[in-house]
């Protein structure tokens, strides 16, 4: 892929976008009837699928339940024909497995597990589209999902990834700009306080420019987060006109 | 085997202690365990010593078909495993959290970074590259597992020697090492990770943290930099919250950390390059002291001693001697003495029993009748010698 060049002189992106512009991003909550909470997400043309079931009681070893807290337990699976290339394991290998770990470790920072003792809340994450930003995808699907659910969170959980390119930091990157061989950082705030529940880079990047991208980065999950709670909200007043009648 | 539980008491000492700013082998904050790289006497095999941890890496090569993917590159294989003799926490066949999170890491720290030129690898494009593995086996877990790795990781692929190849058409031959000389792997930077354990929330940090440390912290932030202060990979995990100032302090940190272990290794390699070529020994059973117990040895941790003496006299001063009078033994019978006069029995018993009054005036000579059985009739033994030892 030579001659693609990921930001151009006048400050556009392979896709058309400058520089700190997010993707679109388009969600809706509720999408099964089945599970206690879910949400579908869409960020470009990345396409992930989030669902929720708890707290329930934990099921399987007795000696996982904590007695002060609930246990979180994510699953991230990719489905086969998400990629350009058909994969052949969906779950269980190395990088799915890292990927679950690191839900569990947001999520339990960000959801308030000691109201809920010995108990389990699962969170299922699917990709049916991975376009890049897949970590960020899960995460923000996932959040949909617990609100729909109705698991009390400290604050949104939102996650977007950010690059570097030629000294400018942009935000959202597409699988194009990820796999360019330029540096990526994926990183999960809560955007009230700042904190930062999980911070994911890759590639090199030198020390300098590391404050700048992390800026980006925030400055992407704060914008990101009006936009899930916009939808949040569009979805509370569908259905309190549904069931007010 | 499962492993011990921390109790409460311990895990209270250490973050007690942790906000006191000590640590139980004395080191600052931001020290780093003592580092001891050694190498076998094949190339690409090391042992990196942090502290107690103990971890050996050993780089092999193969030639393979390269991906379909990328036929002019060649393919490096990581592979961590936790060895059950590290722990008794460590089973085999068992994948577990800790071992996921170590071998990705590895991998990111040195695939990602690209620090091996792959394309250096390649032999006959799109038929024959050679395949670098790469194999850590943690040997003893005294904690910072990934900090050691990476060392030994990147000490190793320093120190391996690929064997020669030449191409004349579509012949490929491959020159044994007595033939000719096998020819190191091109290096770009030596990715080294620095870990950082989080404690109570975020607020105390601990570079390199040991085995007890780790059972109590939050969470870890791993950074992977080179000497050249450029990060190749961040990792945070276990859940805590981090705020973007801290994250800019530990890179800071992390990087004075790289370049001083940066220096040991390549000060590593230059002592081991020496010794070949002057011929002395080298390997492994040459860094090991001999006829010396090495099980036992503990090296001399630098505590901070200077107010013990003054607080330990402080709290003897303070505290008041005790009142209570202890009596001394009354010998009553034989085989029986006696000490203090006892309390009032408090098992709610018959009224007139409680009045009974406490007899001062004990004859010695009587014998003393303490048994609490309901019986009537007490049959004291061995009365006929009393009764002599009266008389005498």
């Amino acid at each position: 892929m030579a001659g693609l060049e990921l930001l151009s002189d006048q400050g556009y992106r392979l896709d058309g976008r400058k520089a700190p512009e997010l993707r679109k991003v388009q969600a809706r909550m509720s999408v099964f009837a089945q599970a206690d909470g879910s949400a579908y997400l869409e960020q470009g043309n990345t396409k992930a699928l989030a669902v929720v079931y708890g707290p329930h009681e934990t099921r399987g070893s007795r000696s996982k339940s904590l007695h002060d807290r609930a246990v979180i337990n994510c699953q991230y699976s990719m489905a086969t024909f998400s990629t350009a290339e058909r994969k052949r394991r969906p779950h269980g290998d190395r990088k799915s497995s890292e990927m679950s770990l690191h839900l569990k470790q947001t999520f339990e920072a960000a959801v308030l597990t000691e109201l809920y003792p010995r108990s389990q809340i699962d969170i299922y994450v699917k990709i049916l589209q991975a376009d890049g930003g897949n970590y960020s995808a899960c995460v923000n699907a996932a959040t949909l999902a617990l609100v729909d659910a109705g698991i009390p969170m400290r604050d949104y959980v939102c996650a977007c990834t950010a690059g570097f390119v030629e000294d400018t930091a942009l935000a959202d990157l597409c699988h194009a700009e990820e796999s360019g061989g330029g540096t990526s950082l994926a990183l999960a705030l809560l955007p009230r306080s700042g904190n930062i529940a999980l911070l994911q880079m890759d590639a090199r990047l030198h020390q300098d420019h590391l404050s700048a991208l992390m800026e980006a980065a925030m400055t992407a999950c704060k914008g990101l987060s009006k936009v899930l709670d916009g939808v949040v909200r569009q979805h509370l007043e569908e259905v309190s006109v549904l069931t007010s009648e | 085997m499962r492993d011990t539980p921390l109790s409460n008491c311990e895990r209270l000492f250490l973050l007690k202690a942790i906000e006191e700013k000590k640590r139980l082998d004395g080191r600052q904050t931001y020290d780093y365990r003592n580092i001891k790289i050694t190498f076998g006497t094949d190339y690409g095999c090391c042992i990196v010593e942090l502290g107690k941890t103990r971890v050996l890496c050993q780089v092999s090569c193969e030639l393979v078909p390269p991906k379909d993917s990328r036929p002019t590159e060649g393919i490096m294989f990581f592979n961590l495993e936790l060895s059950p003799m590290a722990s008794p926490a460590f089973e085999p066949n068992r994948q577990s959290e800790l071992l996921v999170l170590l071998n990705r890491q590895l991998e990111r720290c040195l695939r990602n970074s690209k620090c091996i030129d792959t394309e250096s690898l390649c032999v006959v494009s799109g038929e024959k590259v050679w395949q670098i593995r790469v194999d850590v086996h943690v040997l003893n877990h005294d904690g910072n597992l990934m900090d050691a790795a990476s060392i030994a990781a990147i000490s190793a692929l320093s120190h391996f020697r690929r064997p020669d190849v030449a191409i004349q058409g579509q012949d490929v031959t491959v020159f044994s090492p007595e033939e000719r000389d096998p020819i190191p792997l091109s290096i770009y930077h030596m990715p080294i990770c620095v870990s950082f354990a989080f404690f109570l929330q975020g607020s105390y940090l601990l570079v390199d943290p040991c085995e007890r440390e780790e059972r109590v912290k939050d969470g870890l932030l791993v950074i992977a930099m080179n000497k050249h202060q450029e990060i190749c990979s961040i990792q945070s995990s276990g859940g805590i919250m981090l705020l973007k100032d801290q994250v800019l302090r530990c890179s800071k940190i992390a990087s004075v950390k790289v370049s001083e272990i940066s220096e040991l290794i390549n000060k590593a390699l230059e002592n081991d390059r020496k010794i070949r070529k002057e011929g002395g020994k080298f390997g492994f059973a040459e860094s090991m002291p001999k006829e010396r117990i090495t099980t036992l040895k503990r090296d001399k941790a630098p505590v901070e001693m200077t107010d013990v003496e003054e607080t330990a006299n402080d709290i003897v001063n303070r505290t008041e001697t005790t009142t209570e009078v202890v009596p001394s033994p009354v010998l009553v019978a034989t085989g029986t003495a006696q000490v203090g006069e006892g309390i009032v029995n408090s098992w709610g018993l018959d009224e007139d029993e409680e009045d009974e009054p406490l007899t001062e005036d004990r004859k010695t000579d009587e014998v003393m009748i303490i048994s609490d059985s309901e019986e009537e009739e007490v049959v004291i033994l061995n009365e006929e010698a009393q009764k002599s030892k009266k008389k005498k």
